[in-house]
């Protein structure tokens, strides 16, 4: 699959200038609220139509305001997962999974009901009403609503945003299955770095209307950008020891090990972590007595100040870096400079599988 | 009770009926179009569909004699082209009716869309339902319960319907003279009393059975729209 979509609209005193280009797999587009990934998506979708922009999937003109080519939404089979799940609340679970399936050619018809009402956990609410699920069962069922329309592109706009933490471990395994088990492309909206770090293979940043960057996840992640508070390292590893009694699992890096909360990872699996840079700290000497589990040795690669009191420092631990975000007036009182060694004492990791 | 009575309580449930089930295709249309439209004139349509709820009865009466009766100019028409005859006929009866209604069900109606969610609308679409489907599979289930308050106030509008009507097609018996109009001539004439009282019963007992039957209705409906 092939997508490719510019789109130029002024929206108030917002403007909309972003594109990109998509070859399958999960695109993530990704930014602070506000920022025009929904507005993007609503033209790909077809529920905006822009000032100017083209959308071309693979091959085929979808929209083109040069020459006025339009098709309207209906006829475009994008799914699109809501933020909101927007289930119809007149009808059954079941007949809100069959809603898309109706409509869809019938050549295209999936005949795989069943395959997807079980890769989303969602049997045993087909004879409810949608006003009795919990937010998230209506969100997996929203997004089994838009896979049975046998769509050539996934749409997913902040589908997990208005879930809870917990909701949201409950669905993130479905979308991992999701992306791994159909062959279905998606666009995936989010401002969470978590998510974008756990589901994406590409990343497409965008600010205030426009495009910042385009690269894998650990390229975009750790890129300097003032309103990421998430931003951090993205580094790949394998689980080599889970400690079932204490829930941790051990990750072995490029050089070093890291541990991290979690019981569920398999051993021998490749996993990626996310490390935050607010969350590492420097030392210039192997702190003790510390509660943090992970101190990694490396060396200072790069110092970055951001002309706002604030310092990134890169350390290189083997063939990864890792980042810390730490003030100005800690680099001069530890005096760091190029090629020194120093401990990067790790607060959180997150597991991103 | 008399023949004479029979017939007015039946030609009173077939006008209302009628005038309910004709208007309601037209009542749909405009309460959509005052509700979604964005059109020049929108303000007008709306001041005209709401008239007979603010003019006298006789006026709305005089109003379609002059426009609907024989000589009329769509009168003229519909007599010439396609054979109908309003005036002085039960479908005159129920063509005023209707007007009285009209607004009173468009309201209802109107009031119903606007508070349709419309994401759900595009949701819809983004499913692959052309705008008709989404009508047909979520936009009218999800106002079904105001379609049937309007239909509802619409025939209870018609059953009591008086002025617009005994003005437009008079008051024949056997053609014209529906249930309010009986019990009127029963007052009008000595020694009636016993006869208004009974079509009085009767008119009581009619509203009484729409009344539950719409509540039983929207209950059914309710109970199947569970909206969150």
């Amino acid at each position: 699959m092939t997508l490719v979509v510019n789109a130029w609209q002024a929206l108030g005193e917002f403007v909309l200038d972003a594109g990109f280009t998509s070859d399958g797999g999960v695109t993530a587009l990704f930014g602070p609220s506000g920022s025009g990934k929904t507005s993007l998506v609503r033209v790909i979708a077809g529920l905006s139509k822009p000032d100017h922009g083209r959308l071309v999937v693979d091959g085929e003109t979808l929209l083109d305001t040069e020459s006025r080519i339009f098709v309207p939404k209906h006829k475009r089979r994008f799914g699109y997962v809501f933020q909101e799940s927007r289930l119809f609340p007149h009808l059954s679970v079941r007949q809100n999974l069959a809603y898309g399936r109706w409509f869809a050619p019938r050549t295209a018809r999936p005949e795989n009901f069943d395959r997807i009402v079980g890769l989303l956990g969602i049997g045993m609410l087909l004879d409810r009403r949608p006003g009795k699920l919990s937010g998230g069962e209506k969100q997996r069922v929203a997004i089994g609503r838009a896979l049975l329309s046998a769509p050539r592109l996934l749409l997913m706009d902040e589908p997990l945003a208005a879930l809870d933490d917990q909701r949201k471990a409950e669905i993130l395994p479905y979308l991992e299955r999701l992306r791994d088990e159909t062959s279905t492309p998606i666009v995936y909206v989010s401002h969470s770095v978590s998510e974008v770090a756990r589901l994406a293979d590409k990343v497409v940043t965008m600010k205030a209307g426009r495009v910042e960057a385009v690269g894998t996840p650990s390229e975009v992640l750790s890129l300097p950008s003032a309103d990421r508070r998430d931003a951090g390292a993205v580094l790949t590893g394998v689980v080599e020891v889970i400690d079932i009694p204490h829930r941790l699992a051990t990750i072995r890096l490029s050089q070093a090990q890291i541990v991290v909360p979690n019981a569920h990872a398999q051993e021998g699996l490749s996993v990626r972590v996310h490390i935050p840079e607010r969350d590492v700290m420097i030392a210039t000497r192997r702190p003790e007595g510390l509660s943090a589990l992970n101190i990694l040795a490396g060396t200072i690669a790069a110092i970055e100040p951001d002309g706002d009191g604030m310092v990134r420092i890169r350390i290189r631990c083997g063939e990864d870096i890792l980042l810390s975000r730490i003030t100005a007036l800690s680099v001069e009182r530890l005096d760091l400079k190029l090629e020194k060694p120093v401990f990067a004492v790790i607060k959180t990791v997150a597991l991103e599988r | 009770m008399s023949d004479e009575e029979w017939t007015a309580i039946r030609l009173s449930l077939k006008v209302s009926a009628v005038a309910m089930i004709v208007s309601l295709p037209f009542g749909l249309l405009v309460a959509y179009l005052l509700a979604r439209g964005k059109f020049w004139g929108r303000s007008i349509l709306n001041g005209i569909v709401h008239l007979p709820l603010i003019l006298p009865p006789v006026v709305t009466g005089f109003l379609l004699l002059i426009l609907f009766g024989r000589r009329g100019v769509v009168g003229a028409f519909l007599n010439e082209y396609l054979g109908i005859v309003l005036s002085f006929r039960w479908t005159g009866a129920a063509l005023a009716c209707g007007v009285m209604g009209f607004p009173l069900m468009v309201r209802s109606i109107r009031l119903s869309i606007e508070a349709v969610d419309r994401k759900l609308e595009e949701a819809a679409g983004t499913l692959g339902a052309g705008p008709a489907w989404v009508f047909i599979t979520v936009t009218l289930p999800l106002i079904l319960p105001g379609v049937i308050a309007g239909m509802i106030l619409a025939f209870a509008k018609a059953m009591g319907e008086f002025g617009a009507t005994i003005t437009f097609v008079s008051n024949i018996p056997g053609e014209t003279q529906t249930l309010s109009a009986a019990i009127y001539t029963f007052t009008q004439v000595p020694g009636g009393d016993a006869g208004a009282m009974r079509l009085t019963l009767v008119a009581i007992a009619i509203s009484f059975a729409a009344l539950l039957a719409s509540e039983f209705l929207a209950y059914l409906v309710g109970r199947r729209v569970n909206i969150e």
